[in-house]
């Protein structure tokens, strides 16, 4: 699994900010992209958000079908409705893109993400980050006299809230994997 | 049939199977090997060209007027990298071509060989997709792939790169009927419902419009027909944008011109007035559409596509059809015939009244001259003694591609080349090549201006080699003009580097490459000259020196809406704001 942030606002510039003064409101949205699982694909779907200065919040990809070579890649991105419009046709035409589907409207989805954190400190701090995390659900997948290290999994706001908890209690730095995501039901 | 064989002759067999007859090329030493195979067969004939950049450019012309893709065989490193400005062109114009690059050895990749340079991450941008091959027996489906690629849904070019040793190792070679199919299959056929629903709003229109683009050309003759049959059998006004040029005739009576930033007064003004615009194949560049939220307020806009992404981009339309236009057409003539033909005629006919008073400003007028040619007359001289004849035109880029757009007539797709999405200088020269390869008894003209021209002038070269009897009509005004005339009106007529010096005696520089050259520079020498341009059999450049500060008009100044042209050097004091400023 990878995650990759690209710095919201980057793209404040660019052209497609002046397309549409119409619908102003930038919504966030989760793609699921299946694609061939062939050389260059992540850089074909990366170089087309670089290139048409499109945002990228988070970014997920794997392998999902082994013997099919499908990839499937979930990115969460950020636009005014056109642009979402725009970045799925612009991604529905890359060649190796079998689907786009855009999970924000395609129904109910679930959305997960997966982070560790390094906490570390003595005495009462460490005991009270231990007691949150029991509360998020956390474990601790690593511990020393000093330090541990927690593996959340929720959805993209629990594991800020968790980030947000730690953070004076001796957040070390930590990791995310950014946000995999189904749609709800049996299709 | 599966037979064993090299890469470097899988790569020659591929191209004879998928029907190749010429490639534009420059050999290197991570292509020896295809060369070799190359140098052994007689099927497909290679155009050594002076530099690789000519050699996509030419492919593109080959492509745009024979309706084939293009193919060109370059070396790695420089090789690619040269071709990289033709890629980008041929993509932004959706122009089908095939490009083969060499690559180091696979056991080199990665370590910064000698002309090595990452080919396909450096086109990735700029082709519709690209292949690294290094399996021997993935090369011959992966070029059946790329021509299925480059030439389904909306064209555009393609790259493999092909490291040496992949050329020199034995494989399986497939056929392009056991090679696997795509899964890569664009949409073809419109929605019926809002194919139903245009014809319903073209019945009830009171002021339609067809603007069309290239979309057409690219989807072939029949689509071309298509449209002359729906513009005769509605009688709307049709418009249509550089790219698009031919699909319907210049001489036909509904043509309103070429509209967009130097089109004509009654294109630009009917597109803004229109109650009903019928987008066909052409994708609302800002060339065309001037300022984005004054661009034809009051009307229903309809827009035929193959390529979703080409829909909303830049203009929010009403009613979206994806589909080919060919296809499309075809279903909405049958849809709009069963439901009886209907047009609101007395509507139409009060519009027809509007556009003849538009035509009446005679938006292309000039002053003539008797002391030194002005360049529109010299474009007018040009049509008026080619006319009718098998002509093909390119053009390089600037002022004299537009002249060339507002003063020659094109009757037919296919015949018009040149660079409309990137604007590349340096392309109508080696286009001109690649027109004349694939035609090879047919008048090719290079409309050109001496500035553009002299960027890729080294495929003279190519043009003598191969006795292609291309002809440079070269308006050479010492000016990069459209730059010049852009900083008349932006940048208070401070001239930056916007002039030629030292430019070379062209008639010299056409004997000095083995073909001949004439200058001319007197309004009464102007036909003679041009006659003597058709006529002599070779290539030939002719010097047309021209009036060095004639500005191009109409204009739609930058950051304005269509209704806002400028007609002439009269109304061009303060034409553009401080935004419109900022846009190119």
């Amino acid at each position: 699994m990878n995650a990759l942030k690209i710095k919201k606002g980057s793209s404040r510039k660019s052209a497609y900010e002046l397309r549409d003064p119409n619908s102003d409101v930038v919504e966030t949205h989760t793609l699921a992209v299946i694609v061939d699982n062939e050389p260059g694909v992540l850089a074909r779907v990366i170089g087309l958000f670089s290139g048409r200065g499109y945002n990228i919040d988070s970014l997920t990809v794997a392998e999902v079908d082994h013997t099919g070579h499908q990839s499937r890649i979930t990115i969460v991105t950020g636009g005014t409705p056109a642009v979402i419009e725009q970045i799925k046709a612009q991604l529905g035409r890359i060649v190796p893109v079998h689907e786009v589907h855009d999970l924000t409207v395609e129904g109910a989805a679930v959305e997960r993400e997966l982070a560790l954190f390094k906490v570390a400190g003595t005495g009462d701090k460490r005991v009270e980050a231990l007691r949150l995390a029991d509360i998020f659900r956390a474990n601790a997948v690593d511990s020393t006299l000093e330090s541990f290290v927690f593996e959340v999994t929720g959805a993209p706001a629990k594991i800020d809230a968790f980030a947000d908890l730690m953070r004076p209690l001796g957040l070390v730095e930590m990791a995310r994997t950014g946000v995999a995501a189904l749609s709800r039901g049996g299709e | 049939m599966e037979r064993q064989m090299t890469g470097a002759k899988m790569v020659v067999q591929a191209l004879k199977d998928q029907g190749v007859d010429t490639v534009f090329g420059y050999p290197g030493g991570a292509v020896l090997p295809i060369y070799d195979e190359v140098f052994q067969q007689n099927d497909i004939q290679h155009v050594l060209v002076r530099h690789e950049q000519g050699a996509v450019h030419a492919a593109e012309g080959y492509a745009r007027s024979t309706g084939k893709p293009g193919v060109v065989l370059v070396t790695s490193g420089p090789g690619a990298t040269n071709a990289v400005t033709g890629l980008t062109d041929a993509l932004l114009d959706s122009i089908p071509i095939v490009v083969l690059t060499g690559q180091v050895p696979t056991f080199l990749i990665g370590t910064d060989g000698f002309q090595e340079a990452d080919t396909v991450g450096i086109t990735r941008p700029c082709t519709k997709h690209n292949w690294l091959v290094k399996d021997p027996n993935q090369l011959a489906d992966t070029i059946h792939q790329a021509f299925h690629v480059s030439t389904t849904g909306r064209p555009g070019p393609t790259l493999i790169d092909i490291p040496k040793d992949v050329q020199f190792a034995t494989g399986t070679y497939v056929s392009p009927q056991k090679a696997r199919v795509s899964h890569y299959q664009p949409r073809m056929k419109g929605d019926t419902d809002a194919i139903t629903q245009l014809a319903e709003m073209m019945e009830e229109a009171e002021r339609p419009v067809f603007y069309t683009g290239g979309g057409v050309i690219n989807s072939g003759p029949g689509a071309s027909q298509l449209l002359r049959e729906l513009v005769e059998a509605t009688n709307f006004p049709i418009t249509s944008t550089l790219m698009g040029l031919g699909a319907y005739p210049a001489s036909g009576k509904n043509w309103l011109g070429m509209l967009g930033m130097h089109g004509l007064y009654e294109a630009n003004m009917a597109m803004h007035d229109c109650d009903l615009m019928i987008c066909v194949g052409a994708r609302f560049d800002d060339r065309i559409t001037g300022r984005v939220d004054a661009f034809s307020p009051g009307s229903h806009k309809v827009q035929i596509d193959i390529d979703p992404s080409s829909i909303n981009k830049v203009i929010h339309v009403d009613l979206p059809i994806v589909g080919d236009v060919g296809h499309v057409l075809e279903d909405l003539l049958r849809i709009w015939k069963s439901k009886g033909r209907k047009t609101n005629t007395d509507a139409l006919a009060n519009w027809w009244k509007q556009i003849d008073a538009w035509r009446e400003v005679n938006c292309l007028s000039f002053k003539n001259s008797t002391k030194t040619i002005k360049p529109q007359h010299a474009v007018q001289r040009l049509e008026a003694l080619t006319r009718g004849m098998d002509r093909y035109i390119t053009t390089e880029v600037g002022q004299h591609q537009m002249w060339a757009a507002q003063f020659l007539g094109f009757d037919e797709p296919g015949r018009w080349m040149t660079s409309g999405g990137l604007g590349t200088m340096g392309y109508g020269l080696p286009a001109s090549v690649g027109v004349q390869m694939a035609h090879k008894e047919s008048l090719v003209i290079n409309v050109a201006g001496e500035a553009s021209w002299l960027m890729n002038m080294q495929e003279m070269g190519t043009a003598v080699q191969y006795r292609l009897p291309v002809k440079q009509f070269i308006l050479n005004n010492e000016r990069l003009g459209m730059v010049r005339q852009w900083q008349e009106l932006l940048h208070g007529e401070r001239y930056s580097q916007s002039w030629s010096e030292a430019l070379p005696d062209f008639a010299k520089l056409a004997e000095a490459f083995g073909c001949k050259g004439r200058v001319v520079k007197d309004p009464a020498d102007l036909d003679d000259a041009i006659r003597e341009m058709i006529e002599y059999d070779g290539p030939f450049i002719l010097d047309v020196l021209v009036e060095k500060h004639e500005n191009c008009f109409p204009m739609i100044p930058s950051g304005e809406a269509h209704n806002k042209m400028l007609l002439g050097e009269a109304s061009t004091a303060d034409a553009i704001g401080e935004a419109g400023a900022a846009l190119v």
